[in-house]
């Protein structure tokens, strides 16, 4: 499959595109990473896809073949465009963490529909010299187990955050997925293991690995909660980048490999970042059960919840010097953040210095929070991190939490026993003021008590953040 | 097992590569501001979508009906992932961008 023994100039033209193209797509993930050069840098890959793209389909030879059936690639190619196009222009700023998870899966299938067609044509040479146990079957199997764990876990996750399924939480699935997994294993093995004369004996094999590595994407992904999704979007994202590079192995094709590796390596650190944030580990994520169990230990503390009214808290915010406003996903939920920036600006006008104070797992991904209220035109600069804002609040005279629960939660900080211990938090305790706007008394994802809500500065606005935020707008300019 | 030493003998080079753009992954996303994470992420979410090369060439050396179809498949999945990718992260992006 990789026959660049004899020298063309198609090949070398092909492969220079190839190199190009790979050097765009790491300037572009770099730049991707600084807010100034990000779109650029989101430009460059899309051009060295392009570059590989057109390359591939002009120069690219197999056994002295060029590509065949362009018309259907190119048919193909304009129903993906169309489709993806549409989809990624018509969703809601909120839904983005399910997109990404659902192009995610699709670059996953992709990756194992690869492996199932390569299967049965593994090079006869090799076959011949090795039998089944060599390095392309090993990497097309791989290619199509983690493809499918990705393409599979992928559409149950994207079907979660979108609230069409459920958390399947049985205290028995954890060893159902060892269990499975560790049947994939095997038969990986038993796979490589056998005496044939061509792979293509074996596909009835392949397509059975298939579709288990697809039940155990589904039942990977079926038991883990909401705060955890991201953490497993991330995850599944590498998986992708690991599935497709084993493409890039099949085929000897440096742009696939530079490409995906990376994304494999930057998705798995992203993933590592975002449990850090959480304070989970990996592990703890992928077979533990979330929440549920955890609490125990605040319940009794309880104390008495004391409501504010919209007029004073109006009051309260309009005479304050420094106010900061915890923003999480309840506030995305409602599509309150463009009331929220007229609350702010309102503020300012009266001469409150507002400022956003940004946890690192704020709304369904990191970063996501920053997307919606970008989205709502609030200045760069007025986003903080929890970290800077923190040492300025026993200066700052309200706090207002919207939406938001566990970032807040004084438990990761005072509870050892609270699942979110150690995890990093915004300390809204040590504002002068706390207004904490909620639905209702329900919990955060966690599923822990908020001792938060109980403490004598705290006052609690009840209702839907949209048209609370709406009323204390219009009181504040009543004003 | 032999099969298996002499594919890495053979693809030395390609590990080699292999090993440093791992960890040129880990070096560009640890510096990262948290704001940039979820563009990031759908960002490399389309690059990865490069595995629409090798749908490309599986599905350009398709001799039967079956093949063709899975490779016409696999076709409009990459061209998903690669398009839904990098318009999504464009559209992220340039709302950072309207205001300096």
């Amino acid at each position: 499959m990789n026959d660049l023994t004899q020298f063309s100039a198609g090949l070398s033209v092909l492969e220079i595109s190839y190199i190009i193209a790979s050097v765009l797509f790491i300037l572009g993930l770099k730049m991707l990473s600084h807010p100034l050069t990000a779109r650029r840098g989101n430009f460059l890959a899309a051009a060295g896809m392009v570059l590989a793209i057109v390359a591939t389909l002009l120069l690219h030879k197999q056994d002295g073949n060029p590509i065949g059936n362009i018309g259907w690639i190119l048919a193909a190619m304009a129903i993906g465009t169309a489709i993806g196009w549409v989809i990624a222009r018509r969703v809601k700023m909120t839904a983005m963490p399910q997109l990404v998870s659902f192009f995610n899966g699709m670059g996953g299938a992709a990756a194992a529909l690869i492996s199932l067609m390569e299967f049965p044509h593994v090079n006869q040479e090799l076959m011949m010299k090795s039998g089944m146990a060599n390095g392309h079957v090993l990497a097309i199997l791989l290619g199509l187990v983690i493809g499918s764990v990705s393409w599979a876990g992928s559409m149950i996750a994207f079907g979660k955050l979108d609230g069409r399924i459920g958390d399947l939480r049985v205290k028995a699935m954890k060893y159902v997925n060892l269990t499975i997994l560790a049947a994939i294993i095997g038969f990986v093995v038993y796979i490589m293991t056998r005496d044939v004369a061509a792979s293509a004996e074996l596909t009835h094999l392949a397509v059975i690995l298939f579709i288990v590595s697809v039940v155990y994407g589904v039942l990977f992904v079926m038991p883990i909660g909401g705060a955890d999704m991201p953490v497993v979007i991330s995850l599944l994202n590498s998986f992708t980048g690991v599935a497709a590079a084993m493409g890039g192995f099949l085929y000897s094709n440096q742009a696939m490999l530079t490409g995906c590796i990376l994304v494999g390596s930057a998705g798995t650190i992203l993933t590592i970042l975002m449990c850090r944030a959480m304070n989970r580990s990996l592990l703890n994520v992928i077979i533990g059960v979330f929440g549920g169990g955890g609490a125990t230990a605040v319940a009794g503390a309880g104390g008495t919840i004391k409501e504010v009214s919209v007029t004073d808290a109006a009051v309260l915010l309009s005479y304050s010097k420094k106010v900061v406003i915890v923003p999480g996903y309840g506030l995305a939920v409602a599509q309150a953040q463009h009331i929220c920036h007229e609350l702010d600006k309102l503020l300012e006008e009266k001469g409150v210095e507002v400022r956003y104070a940004i946890h690192p797992v704020a709304g369904r991904m990191p970063g996501h929070m920053n997307v919606l209220l970008a989205e709502a035109d609030v200045p760069y600069e007025q986003l903080v991190e929890s970290d800077e804002v923190n040492p300025d609040l026993p200066n700052t005279d309200v706090i207002i939490v919207i939406g938001a629960n566990d970032v807040v939660n004084p438990a990761a900080e005072d509870d050892p026993s609270s699942p979110i211990f150690g995890m990093p938090i915004v300390r809204a305790r040590e504002a002068k003021n706390i207004i904490v706007m909620k639905r209702g008394m329900g919990k955060g994802y966690a599923a822990i008590e908020n001792m938060l809500f109980f403490n004598d500065k705290t006052r609690m606005l009840f209702g839907d953040a949209k048209s609370t935020l709406q009323a204390l707008v219009n009181e504040v300019k009543a004003l | 097992m032999e099969g298996i030493l002499e594919f890495f003998m053979a693809n030395r080079g390609t590990i080699y590569m292999v090993i440093l753009s791992i960890f040129l992954g880990i070096e560009m996303i640890s510096h990262v501001p948290a704001i940039l994470h979820t563009p990031l992420m759908s960002g490399a979410n389309a690059i990865h979508g490069v595995v629409i090369i090798g749908a490309i060439i599986v599905m350009g050396h398709a001799e039967t009906a079956g093949a063709m179809i899975l490779g016409f498949l696999a076709v409009v999945l990459g061209t998903l992932n690669v398009v839904g990718g990098f318009v999504v992260t464009d559209r992220m992006l340039e709302m950072f961008k309207k205001k300096k």
